[in-house]
């Protein structure tokens, strides 16, 4: 049966000397090839070889800004420790840190060191795949690009919003792209591009049976479209979480999914669904199938509020519904650090074997850290790196920079208005006590004397906590907090616009602070007076001028599925902690 | 002969590079290829479980009332298999016929109306040819997602050389060599495609050389098995493997009422699948001296019924009644003969 492939290899010279001029290819021939080797051209110079200091484990990444930030699997990073080599295909190594990791989803984020520079990849729109695309696979598979050149594999896309199933210890690859796309030992962290040359998704993973480590038609790329949900949490450092419903959903009769049990505690409880509701779609996608939906569940990060349409009894309704963490804190902090659990994956083969023991050596990286980089890791319990905390926190407060002129230790604040219904109001933040009185609702007193923080005025769920946080926020900034960090960002209410969130902590009241994305204003925040209830969440509608300081004079303040009111704010008077009150 | 060699060489070389340049431009046609295709291919879950026993594969549609080509394995090992249609519909899949040469069974569900392959639409191709492979390989899709697709170049067509010891395969016919890995856990019974989306073949099991340790992805031409699908489809069919094997437990026990025996007919030996059903000699005094029966003659018909084998002609025998008229047609030369004889009732020992 020699004939047909030696047909085939003639085939094969044929079509490359008809480039010569033997035969001449059809233009769109030629262009397509054209257009391929462009695609390579420009994407080569944003893949990256990872290798630990030790020069021992490796694996790929790609370059996603020009500040050297960098995506790769985690299980490529946890083997390399805190510090890693970089090579790129100018054939230089860099030194990178890691920044932040996603143990459940398989995504490390690393920074690349040195440069302002970097060549790197446009994200792509992962959804907009189907079946049948075409795509590039690059990286440095079996660790054959000892010049950084990077190794290209050209293949289709088999499938897309797959699930599979958890494998070992946290890793759950949902939402993922299939590809025929050749994916190998080492591809691992690399770079999935569309025929545009975006990047769609990162190889993590391929089938693996009884032929050994090496691609057998099915890799499995994490979608570029998760990995922009937890991006901004990666960039600030932390080992984040994915998320749960709070409940389990079982396939009932006709393909129907229902909710199987549900959480007491759980915000989907409180926002109304039981058991046996039928979920009818979820963040925007109808599901038909238990997959579909875990595929869903599995792409968004814990304490996104999410839209969820279930059917009860013939009625739909819609409710948004926040996601808790998907696993406890503890569990994920044993992720910490280079010694976490290997899940399975492609990993590096044995180094090859060369007879030059010089080249072995020359190849090797330089196990030592530069003293000058020493400074970008700093370690904290449940981060990946809290250096690139202290980063964010920096660059999201600067959003309190209007609000500058509140700072100053102990003032007295009292807010005179009237609510949005004809309620008049008069709320003071005073040293020892916080008080709410009005015409219509209820009066409020919440002390501060070591007194536990409760909901005051009733039914507002806690607002005059909530305003007391505000009001640490702005005269004392950081320092008032016990604990203080950046997490991400993430779409308002589930529906609006994205927001920069800081979190804090002061005794029991724990609070979100929401800045927009856009231009960095502060748009309102949430504060809750202990683990599974309700918020009080407070929405700055719009910003008003009191004697030349800055202070929102149209804010919404919520209380679960009810609207506590719309409070209008006319004058606001500041006393100094040391000057008597009239 | 050399230049015709070439003429078909350089034929080829333009056919193959006017697919590459489809490459690309036809973006919209391979998805809508896809889109096509997958409906007609199903998710198959049975009987299986364990390492390298997995309980699931792949089978694709070739009528609109849901009869269902997939390979013959322990998949189908149980009353019932679970079929899932592309869009997620789950059906109860019953063997109706099999045929272990081929590596072959049809599956029947109770539905109509359903996207299916016509056989007799389907093609065949040469090396070179651009093809798309849709199986359920890893039972990486359930429910309503579609199976997987891949693509590759059917590198050669050629005889599967099942020998004891390196491929060990039942089937033994013709097949489809594709340098993509087609033959992976639960891709057997999957389709094989044009690029265009006409069915060229079945998905072979995974096959390995144990002398080389290297794997073969290899696809059954449809034109192997379309024959013996109709034929189950229609209920005609007659499996080449002997029933005393006890291979096919699903097969019902077949009536052995009479045989050749008892006529004074003596076969050659049954030695291969299809043993043409050659008189070797005749029992003298016998009901078939008296009908003139001889030696080398090739038994064509019994009754109104073709016998393409030994296997057949035993069956034939077997479904007489006593009282029956035994009608024979007989090539003898190059003539037809046909005699008759009486089927008289046997005396039970």
């Amino acid at each position: 049966m020699k004939s047909p492939i030696a047909l085939l290899s003639l085939l094969v010279g044929f079509i490359a000397m008809s480039e010569g001029g033997l035969f001449a290819a059809e233009a769109d021939v030629l262009q397509a090839q054209q257009n391929r080797t462009d695609v390579v051209k420009r994407a080569a110079p944003t893949v990256v070889a990872i290798f630990s200091p030790d020069g021992n484990g490796g694996g790929s990444g790609v370059l996603i800004s020009p500040d050297g930030y960098a995506l790769s699997n985690f299980h490529v990073t946890s083997a390399c420790g805190n510090f890693m080599k970089c090579g790129l295909n100018d054939g230089v190594l860099y030194d990178a840190v890691i920044v932040g990791f996603d143990p459940t989803g398989d995504v490390a984020l690393i920074k690349l060191l040195g440069r302002n520079d970097f060549p790197f990849a446009p994200l792509g729109n992962s959804d907009a795949l189907s079946a049948g695309d075409w795509t590039y696979a690059m990286g440095n598979p079996f660790l054959l690009a000892t010049d950084f050149q990077p190794t290209v594999t050209f293949g289709m896309v088999s499938g897309v919003h797959r699930y599979q199933y958890p494998a070992g210890t946290f890793l759950e690859y949902t939402d993922c792209i299939q590809v025929d796309t050749s994916i190998n030992p080492g591809n691992s962290g690399g770079p999935l591009f569309n025929a545009a040359g975006e990047l769609i998704g990162i190889n993590g993973r391929i089938a693996v049976e009884k032929r050994g480590r090496v691609n057998v038609g099915a890799g499995y790329a994490i979608s570029i479209n998760q990995i922009k949900h937890f991006m901004d949490q990666l960039r600030g450092g932390h080992i984040v979480d994915h998320a749960t419903l709070g409940a389990t959903v079982r396939t009932g009769s006709d393909r129907t999914v229902l909710v199987d049990s549900i959480l007491e505690s759980s915000d989907a409880y409180r926002r109304g669904l039981r058991e046996d509701d039928e979920i009818i779609s979820f963040a925007g996608r109808p599901i038909g199938s238990v997959n579909q939906f875990k595929n869903i569940l599995g792409i968004y990060p814990k304490g996104w509020s999410l839209p969820l349409v279930y059917r009860r009894e013939g009625r739909k309704q819609e409710i948004f519904v926040e996601l808790p963490a998907l696993h406890r804190k503890s569990e994920l902090t044993q992720a910490e650090g280079p010694k976490a659990p290997k899940p399975p994956g492609p990993r590096k083969p044995d180094p090859k074997k060369t007879d030059d023991p010089k080249l072995v050596e020359a190849e090797l990286p330089k196990e030592e850290i530069p003293e000058e980089y020493k400074k970008l890791f700093v370690k904290k319990t449940g981060y990946a790196n809290y250096y690139f905390n202290q980063q964010e926190q920096q660059r999201v407060l600067q959003g309190l920079e209007p609000f500058v002129s509140w700072q100053g230790p102990q003032a007295k604040w009292v807010l005179n208005g009237k609510t949005a219904d004809g309620d008049n109001f008069q709320i003071k933040l005073l040293p020892q006590a916080l008080t709410a009185q009005f015409t219509k609702r209820a009066p409020g007193l919440q002390n501060l004397d070591g007194a536990d923080f409760i909901d005051e005025p009733p039914g507002s769920g806690g607002l005059l906590a909530a305003l007391y946080q505000f009001k640490l926020l702005l005269s004392e900034g950081k320092s008032a907090f016990t604990q203080f960090s950046y997490s991400g960002s993430q779409p308002l209410d589930g529906r609006g616009t994205m927001v920069d969130v800081l979190e804090t902590k002061k005794s029991s009241v724990e609070c979100r602070w929401y800045f927009s994305v856009t231009d960095g204003a502060l748009v309102g925040f949430d504060s809750s007076l202990g683990e599974d209830v309700d918020s009080c969440e407070v929405r700055f509608l719009q910003y008003g001028d009191f004697q030349g300081r800055r202070f929102p004079n149209r804010i919404s303040v919520r209380y679960g599925e009810i609207s506590y009111g719309i409070f209008e704010i006319q004058t606001i008077d500041v006393t100094a902690a040391n000057e008597t009150q009239n | 002969m050399h230049t015709m060699k070439i003429q078909t060489l350089v034929l080829t070389c333009l056919i193959f590079s006017s697919f590459l340049a489809n490459n690309d431009c036809s973006a919209q046609s391979t998805a809508q290829t896809i889109a096509d295709v997958s409906p007609k291919v199903v998710k198959i879950f049975g009987a299986g479980g364990g390492k390298n026993l997995y309980a699931y594969g792949t089978g694709f549609l070739v009528s609109p009332q849901g009869h269902i080509v997939t390979v013959w394995s322990h998949i189908l090992d149980s009353d019932t298999v679970a079929i899932v249609l592309n869009d997620g519909r789950r059906y109860e899949g019953k063997v109706v016929g099999f045929e272990p040469p081929l590596d072959l069974a049809v599956l029947k569900i109770e539905a109509d109306g359903l996207p299916y392959f016509d056989l007799n639409l389907a093609t065949s191709a040469g090396p070179g040819a651009r093809v798309l492979g849709f199986s359920n390989a890893f039972k990486v899709a359930t429910g309503d997602e579609p199976v997987s697709v891949i693509h590759g170049v059917i590198a050669a067509k050629t005889t599967l050389a099942a020998r004891r010891g390196a491929f060990e395969s039942p089937y033994t016919g013709s097949v489809y060599v594709v340098d993509a890995v087609t033959n992976n856990a639960g891709a057997a019974g999957g389709a094989l495609t044009t690029w265009d989306g006409r069915l060229l073949g079945m998905i072979g099991k995974e096959l390995r050389n144990t002398q080389t340790n290297t794997w073969l992805n290899y696809v059954m031409p449809i034109s192997e098995l379309s024959e013996t699908v109709e034929q189950i489809i229609t209920g005609r069919f007659q499996s080449k493997k002997q029933d005393e094997e006890e291979g096919g437990s699903l097969t019902k026990k077949k009536p052995r009422r009479y045989d050749a025996n008892d006529f004074g007919i003596i076969t050659i030996p049954d030695v291969v699948a299809r043993t043409p059903a050659y008189i070797d000699r005749i029992l003298p005094g016998s009901p078939a001296e008296t009908a003139g029966l001889q030696p080398n003659d090739l038994i064509l018909f019994v009754g109104n019924d073709l016998v393409q084998s030994c296997q057949t002609l035993k069956e034939e025998l077997g479904r007489l009644e006593s009282g029956d008229q035994l009608k024979i047609v007989v090539r003898r030369e190059d003539k037809l003969i046909t005699v008759s004889m009486p089927v008289v009732k046997k005396v039970v020992e």
